[in-house]
């Protein structure tokens, strides 16, 4: 991705979404595939389990889109989501991680 | 008491505990452990299905006819995947079914075992909840938690696949969980209520549109009682019909693509739309941005995702229909509301509904009328799915919440006779009907077996117009006459088929008097099919052609 190309990426709007969850192997699929088949792209994820590991508390970074509040919805009525918490583009989660994704 | 049980054993009891009597389902190797406790069982009965995807739809019948989850048994690989059409099919109409399917024992998952499919993964998108229960120990809070999940809320499909390792396996049980029961729903805000019942106090032209969620909730009696008290003319969608019988005063009956005229007209002058337990499916409202295009709109639905994910409504109650409902009787006022009722009277004295030849038994309208004529309320009506579905839906006198059993959101050819099935299994003492199609009747045919074999109280009414109806209506209509693949060069002898499946059959065809032999055969208990042939070239009118506003209709 050239530096144009990134910067276009940054100006669309973005959300951070932070989504506490059971933590089993499905429950990946079941939150990532609520976005797929809507054809919305999730442009990043980020998947730790907490504490005792019986949850999993899962970041997606993703556009903003008319769409979002209803996705928010759906993802809250997944029996294996906790909480969802919407935050701004800036939250540290993902910037702090671009030194690993250098081209 | 300490017992030692296996997996399978344990499953088998938790059914028993849950209060299920009646399952139906399908062998295989990978459930055979299953199936082996199953047939210990006293309490419980076993119905053979002849396909999978039979067995999915008659546990769908039984959900629909009582309400209550309703379970289904397959084995893994293709009895998984025939089962999936089933499902889907609950998804889209919130029917409580929990299916339970075999896999393959944990150690050889992803080995592309025999008869191995992700059927967890296949399943995600079309179920409202799923498990792959990883050890014998989780039988007992997933199965309680199953049933809960399908009960709670908006209903809904819930699949459980249990590895043949875990149902081999014995664990020592000695206590035993709660069966699982649908928890209770959330309760409208006070003042959303209030805001609602001054909305509805102030608007000049209220409507009342009630969606399958009514029927759901049970509390079809609170919304005529609110539409009698506050004099709201009232549509229903096709999961609804019956929740206020069709022909009282203030029903308009079925809304949408195949509603009446002076139906979508009423809805498009309305100035309030009070939509409880319904999706604005677009079916049902047409282009959307047409929909009730003078209407505020307030939305009763026990899903808060429901609300505004088509329209934004300007009072969103997330609640059960019926504590909300009950919740706004006192606070509405009566109100004669005369100017709106009248206008709604000239409306459908100046757009009537025609049902032509209703009177000639063996005309589509005529048909439907007949069958009517012969039965009481307390008949079930379930249908498959094409214009003899959308006729039944405009004509059919339904009276009473579940007794019409149809597929709505998905559609599905081959629901009807399974689904009868399952009625009639579980209300044993109501006679069943299911009006299909020559179409329809074919993709689940083989269950004509099962019928003769249970020797239910089923009378199938096949509507034979030699095509696929509405799919030779659309490209009459919209593709230039071009008819394809929607006639049928071959049709089989449907008279010799049911026979040769073991149940009666009578042609009204061949008939001296029609009606009679109508009657004679819904009278007589047992099986039967119902032929008569009818008129290719009929529409199913009005239609609101695709892309248009409901009030855009054609035909009459
Ligand atoms: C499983 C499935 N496949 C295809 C369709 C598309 N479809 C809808 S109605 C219809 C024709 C149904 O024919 P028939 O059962 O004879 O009923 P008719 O319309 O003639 O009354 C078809 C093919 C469908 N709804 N379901
Ligand atoms: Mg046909």
């Amino acid at each position: 991705m050239n530096a144009i190309h990134r910067n276009e990426q940054q100006a669309l709007a973005r959300a951070v979404l932070e989504i506490n969850v059971n933590n089993h192997p499905g429950v990946m699929s079941h939150v990532v595939g609520l976005f797929s088949r809507r054809a919305y792209n999730v442009e990043g994820i980020l998947c730790l389990p907490l504490g005792n590991g019986q949850h999993s508390r899962i970041w997606l970074l993703v556009n903003e889109d008319g769409r979002l509040p209803q996705m928010i919805k759906q993802l809250e009525k997944l029996e294996d989501v906790i909480t969802v918490r919407r935050h701004g583009a800036d939250h540290a989660v993902f910037s702090q991680l671009e030194a690993f994704f250098q081209a | 008491m300490t017992e030692t049980l296996t997996g399978a054993q344990i499953t088998v009891r938790l059914l028993e505990r849950q209060g299920i009597r009646i399952v139906t389902g399908y062998p295989g190797g990978a459930i055979l452990p299953i199936y082996d406790a199953l047939g210990q069982s006293t309490a419980i009965r076993h119905v053979l299905a002849r396909h999978e995807q039979g067995a999915g739809f008659i546990a769908q019948g039984m959900a629909r006819a009582t309400g209550q989850p309703a379970v289904c048994l397959a084995s893994s690989g293709p009895g998984a995947t025939n089962l999936l059409t089933a499902i889907a099919d609950a998804k889209l109409d919130s029917i409580p079914l929990v299916a339970i399917t075999g896999q393959v024992p944990r150690a050889m998952i992803g080995t592309d075992a025999f008869q191995e499919v992700d059927t967890y993964g296949l399943s995600i998108p079309i179920t409202k909840h799923n498990f792959l229960v990883s050890s014998v120990e989780e039988l007992l809070t997933v199965i309680p938690r199953a049933f809960q999940i399908a009960a709670s809320g908006r209903p809904g499909p819930v699949l459980i696949d249990i590895p043949k390792d875990v149902q081999a396996q014995a664990i020592e049980v000695s206590e035993w969980p709660a069966p699982g029961q649908a928890t209770p729903a959330p309760t409208a805000a006070t003042e959303a209520i209030a805001a609602a019942a001054a909305m509805i106090n102030a608007a000049q032209r209220p409507l009342l549109y009630l969606g399958g969620g009514v029927v759901h909730s049970g509390a079809a009696r609170l919304a005529v009682d609110l539409a009698e008290k506050a004099n709201l003319p009232t549509v229903m969608t096709l999961m609804a019909l019956g929740a206020m019988p069709v022909d009282h005063p203030l029903s308009l009956g079925m809304l949408g693509m195949h509603g009446a005229r002076y139906t979508n007209l009423a809805l498009d002058e309305c100035d309030l739309l009070i939509a409880v337990g319904a999706r604005f499916d677009d079916r049902a409202t047409g282009k959307v941005a047409q929909f009730c295009r003078h209407a505020q709109i307030i939305h009763i639905d026990i899903d808060p995702a429901e609300l505004d994910k088509i329209k934004t409504a300007h009072i969103g109650i997330t609640a059960d229909v019926g504590q909300a409902l009950a919740a706004l009787l006192p606070a509405v006022n009566e109100n004669a509301r005369q100017i709106w009722v009248d206008r709604i009277h000239a409306l459908q004295a100046e757009f009537p509904f025609h049902m032509p030849d209703a009177e000639q038994p063996l005309s589509h309208f005529g048909l439907i009328r007949t069958v009517a004529a012969c039965l009481d309320n307390e008949a079930i009506i379930a249908t498959d799915v094409g214009q003899h579905q959308m006729w039944v839906a405009q004509a059919y006198p339904l009276r009473r919440p579940r007794q019409w059993l149809t597929s709505g959101g998905l559609g599905t050819m081959g629901f009807g006779v399974p689904a009868a099935i399952g009625a009639a299994l579980a209300e044993p003492e109501r006679t069943v009907v299911c009006f299909t199609g020559d179409g329809s009747i074919l993709m689940n045919i083989q269950e004509l077996v099962t019928a003769a074999e249970q020797n239910v109280n089923l009378k199938i009414v096949l509507m034979n117009n030699a095509v696929l109806g509405l799919v030779h209506q659309q490209q009459t209509l919209f593709y230039g006459e071009r008819l394809f693949a929607s006639q049928f060069q071959a049709m089989p002898d449907f008279i010799m088929v049911a026979k040769g499946c073991g149940i009666a059959a009578v042609d009204l065809d061949q008939a001296a008097n029609p009606c009679a032999a109508l009657m004679e055969a819904i009278a007589r208990p047992g099986p039967c099919l119902i032929h008569a042939s009818i008129d290719a070239e009929q529409k199913v009118y009005p239609m609101v052609p695709p892309g248009a506003a409901n009030h855009e209709m054609i035909g009459h």
